[in-house]
């Protein structure tokens, strides 16, 4: 075969190749990007400007622990054709199912509040009144899901998806030292020593990189896209491309704030998004979109983790693919989610910050159970039968669930007991 | 004997105890847990379990200590 031959035969096989990657990409791209929701940008903007550039190379290890426990999901749903919330019932009894929905129902719906106060915030910042983000976020989430077509939503969410890598452009519009950023970065130490304040932002860091509603959303969405044992590889790339870009915008993210606002006290996304955006226009309005999407992103993804788990369990119809006449009630809890967690954030008054802390102590409830189920679950040959973990999947499996556990646990006992370790 | 249709009135009444049925056939659907209980599977569960209480107890305590 001459060159000319073999070279348009490696690009057909390219094209294809991308084709069918296309087709089958979605669920592990969108929890992947949606993982950095309005709390995890806020997260990712403290910790730039505290730290610097100093601990972007723990913002790497994230990578791998993401990929793990997502692609576990991938696994699961592709081979039970069930939800996570029905795998868990199934498996584990009424007990632990009725634990885990009714706990995944709390955390989600109160999440999904933290996702209306950062979209808030981020439009306050161009003088869109909070009722008018609300109404209009409501409206585009509904027409989202009211086509009647799971393919549709997800590339309308891939789109939504797309805006999440505002934060590349922005890096390089504040110009950062890319020696310093290697060289500072990329060097695992611990910038002013390890103290309680450093732990409290790693524990943060590593405990916005995996939420229960992640494990519930992608279980759900590969079962309602209708991926199959054979898709599984494409699944896996999927979650591992999604992964990559979830790290890479945080990094990003991070040289942002660690370049501009390095040093400061800086307490939300929102905040640093007003502060820079007085000195360099296009760059606060960069972060400020950013965070908006972060919380748009979320909020469609946890909505509708709700809403295939309540379907799932009570038997509803539950999937995008069907109208709102044939899956009435999905759609109510779709519906009745969003709206009422977008109503919390007009009320006046009303304790945002103690919502947005309960939502970390309430995850911690969830988070543990969700992961020792999924790890249960994948071990278990009759369910899962030649596609089960095997002993180096599980090494590592075991090893990251127990260090989320252990990490998430102290964020939460952190946030009940501030004064504990600072 | 108290029925839910006598304290709620038939029509709310008649609503809650189709919920009721559900909830009910949802428990007796999966009164058996399907995965084996080896005792690898046991001693998880006993450790989930305990971690829960702990977890309980850190929120009682939290409470008891607000009221102070």
């Amino acid at each position: 075969m001459d060159f000319g031959s073999t070279f348009f035969y490696k690009y057909r096989r390219f094209v294809k190749t991308l084709q069918i990657y296309l087709l089958l990409s979605g669920p592990g791209l969108i929890v992947m990007l949606a993982d950095n929701d309005a709390g995890g940008i806020t997260t990712y903007t403290v910790t730039g400007a505290k730290f610097g550039y100093g601990l972007i190379w723990f913002l790497l290890l994230l990578l791998p622990v993401a990929y793990v426990v997502q692609e576990m999901t991938v696994r699961l749903g592709a081979v039970t054709k069930r939800g996570h919330a029905e795998a868990i019932f199934d498996a584990f009894g009424s007990f632990w199912g009725w634990f885990s929905f009714l706990d995944l129902a709390l955390v989600n719906w109160l999440t999904l509040i933290t996702e209306f106060i950062g979209m808030t915030a981020a439009l306050m910042i161009f003088h869109i009144p909070p009722l008018i983000t609300v109404a209009v976020v409501s409206v585009i989430m509904m027409l989202m899901v009211l086509q009647g077509r799971y393919w549709t939503w997800e590339k309308i969410a891939l789109l939504f998806a797309a805006l999440n890598l505002i934060y590349i452009p922005a890096a390089f519009m504040v110009h950062p030292s890319v020696g310093e950023v290697l060289s500072v970065g990329l060097i695992p130490h611990f910038p002013g020593g390890f103290n309680g304040t450093l732990f409290f932002f790693l524990m943060a860091n590593i405990g916005t990189t995996i939420a229960p509603w992640m494990i519930f959303f992608q279980q759900s969405a590969v079962v309602d896209k209708g991926m199959k044992e054979k898709d599984i590889p494409w699944g896996q790339m999927d979650t591992l491309i999604g992964s990559a870009f979830t790290v890479i915008v945080a990094i990003f993210l991070v040289v942002v704030t660690g370049t501009v606002l390095y040093g400061s006290e800086i307490e939300s996304a929102a905040q640093a998004a007003s502060i820079i955006i007085v000195s360099n226009p296009w760059l606060g309005t960069f972060i400020a979109i950013g965070l908006f999407d972060a919380g748009f992103l979320g909020a469609i993804c946890i909505s509708l983790a709700s809403s295939w788990a309540f379907g799932e369990v009570f038997g509803w119809a539950h999937s995008l693919n069907l109208k709102i006449r044939e899956a009435p009630w999905f759609y109510t809890c779709y519906f009745f989610a969003l709206i009422s967690a977008g109503a919390v954030v007009l009320i006046p008054n009303a304790p945002l910050v103690l919502i947005t802390l309960f939502v970390q102590v309430v995850a911690v409830t969830l988070l543990p159970a969700a992961l020792v189920f999924l790890i249960l679950l994948l071990n278990n040959e009759e369910i899962m039968g030649k596609y089960r973990n095997t002993r180096l999947q599980n090494i590592a499996a075991i090893t990251i669930v127990v260090v989320i556990i252990v990490l998430s646990t102290l964020y939460g006992i952190t946030t009940l007991f501030p004064g504990l370790i600072t | 004997m108290v029925t839910v249709e006598g304290v709620f009135g038939d029509r709310i009444g008649s609503v809650i105890r189709g919920w009721m049925n559900k909830i009910d056939g949802i428990n007796r659907k999966y009164a058996v847990p399907r995965i084996t209980m080896s005792p690898g599977v046991k001693i998880a569960l006993m450790l989930l379990r305990l971690y829960l209480v702990f977890l309980v107890l850190l929120l009682g305590y939290k409470f008891y200590t607000l009221m102070q």
